[in-house]
């Protein structure tokens, strides 16, 4: 990258990658990007690269050394080669990142997104409702799901189990 | 070995060894949700883990990485409290090692994160987050199998009496935390034993279980002297990186 970069240039390319991130899904839930679920920080030019920082979003999620390796791989596609890949804890990820359309596509693909914001309640929060029958009759069956980030639900209309993105 | 490095590796290897062993309940949980909530909190554990490895690991002077910090140490090496490194034997035992360990955890991850070491408060920060989690779910446990049928309660009883002797390590200072605690590196774990016992004589007293009083306790593991069962954990935790040294995914 040529430091003598323009102001404006900085700001097409970031705009570039960001939309490029977009097109990186989580692996763990296909169906919402890295930038939906709120993990891409910040992205901007450092030492003659692009430097990206992400948030993991469960210290343990399998998909953490992944992610990282996924973005390099989408921005190399893409003819940027100088880029560096940081991941961020502090401050710690919260699903209060997570974008309206991310959350919008949880609930298309099944997921109950999470009701209410982590930062007001130390409480994981319950589904508005079903995200296949729109009850709003459901129970908990267990605070853990397929990932760390879901609990498990049961909808007492349709009968039908579902997940629910926990607050956190 | 420096002092803060020896408290570090205390810190991270409590969640590595609880991590593992529950790991092992991965396809042998009571119920499918169970099952992936056991395995669910062996990651975030290790995970917990590996932030603070790759925090060790990133120190001056440290030539060593956060697959050598967890694969390749010898057992007397690792600083665990003896408490995480007991086998699972049933569901209700696992449950009572997990709520004591997370009653203890969120006693000094509270105090964590506002250590004066800002990487390591952000970890506890991180962190943190997670274990309230852990122990809601674990006392939520206590409470249902405690309180729940005759056999249940008894299985659980006689977790608590079984473990109990396990808990006195935790409010004991090692020799690296007396040292540090003069700069307050190390936290005052001495400090921490009544809210920990309020926590836990709160959860018992609901779940209709009996504290044992007196009990002999077992120290040694946050020395690096520990009971039998962490050697076997190793065997397993280590087998790949000791037949296939660098092995990488």
């Amino acid at each position: 990258m040529d430091n003598s970069m323009s102001t404006q240039d900085t700001h097409i390319i970031r705009k570039q990658i960001a939309g490029l991130l977009h097109e990186v899904a989580d692996p763990e839930i296909p169906v919402v990007s890295i930038v939906d679920l709120g993990m891409v920080i910040d992205i901007r030019p450092e030492n003659g690269h692009w430097r990206i920082d992400l948030a993991p979003t469960y210290s343990g999620c399998p998909a953490i050394d992944v992610i990282p390796f996924l973005v390099k791989a989408r921005l190399e596609e893409a003819g940027m080669r100088d880029t560096h890949i940081e991941m961020e804890i502090s401050p710690p990820w919260s699903t209060d990142w997570i974008s309206e359309e991310g959350n919008e596509k949880l609930h298309t693909y099944g997921i109950a997104p999470p009701n209410g914001k982590a930062s007001d309640q130390e409480y994981e929060g319950k589904p508005r409702s079903c995200p296949q029958c729109g009850s709003t009759h459901t129970e908990l069956i267990s605070r853990y799901g397929a990932t760390p980030c879901k609990a498990s639900y049961k909808c007492l209309s349709c009968l039908e189990p579902f997940e629910y993105f926990k607050c956190f | 070995m420096d002092a803060k490095i020896k408290y570090l590796l205390h810190l991270a290897d409590n969640p590595l060894i609880l991590g593992q062993r529950i790991g092992e309940w991965c396809g042998h949980g009571p119920v499918l949700e169970q099952d992936i909530a056991l395995t669910n909190i062996s990651l975030d554990l290790i995970g917990q883990a590996r932030l603070l490895y790759q925090y060790i690991a990133s120190l001056p002077g440290q030539r060593t990485d956060e697959d050598s910090l967890a694969m390749l140490r010898y057992e007397h090496e690792y600083l665990n409290l003896l408490l995480v490194e007991q086998p699972n034997k049933n569901f209700g035992h696992t449950i009572t090692r997990q709520f004591l360990y997370d009653a203890f955890n969120l006693c000094q991850y509270e105090k964590l994160t506002h250590h004066h070491d800002q990487h390591l408060a952000s970890i506890a920060v991180k962190s943190l987050k997670e274990i309230k989690y852990h122990y809601r779910y674990s006392s939520e446990w206590m409470l249902r199998l405690g309180d729940g049928t005759p056999e249940s309660h008894a299985k659980m009883q006689d977790a608590v009496d079984e473990l109990w002797r396990c808990t006195g390590e935790m409010f004991k200072m090692a020799s690296y935390e007396q040292e540090l605690s003069q700069d307050g590196y190390a936290i005052d774990v001495s400090a921490l034993q009544a809210e920990w016992m309020q926590r836990v004589s709160g959860i018992a007293d609901q779940a209709g279980l009996k504290l044992p009083q007196g009990e002999v306790m077992l120290y040694g593991g946050k020395e690096g002297k520990h009971t039998e069962h962490l050697g076997y954990i190793l065997t397993e935790l280590q087998y790949m990186q000791r037949t296939y040294p660098q092995m990488n995914w």
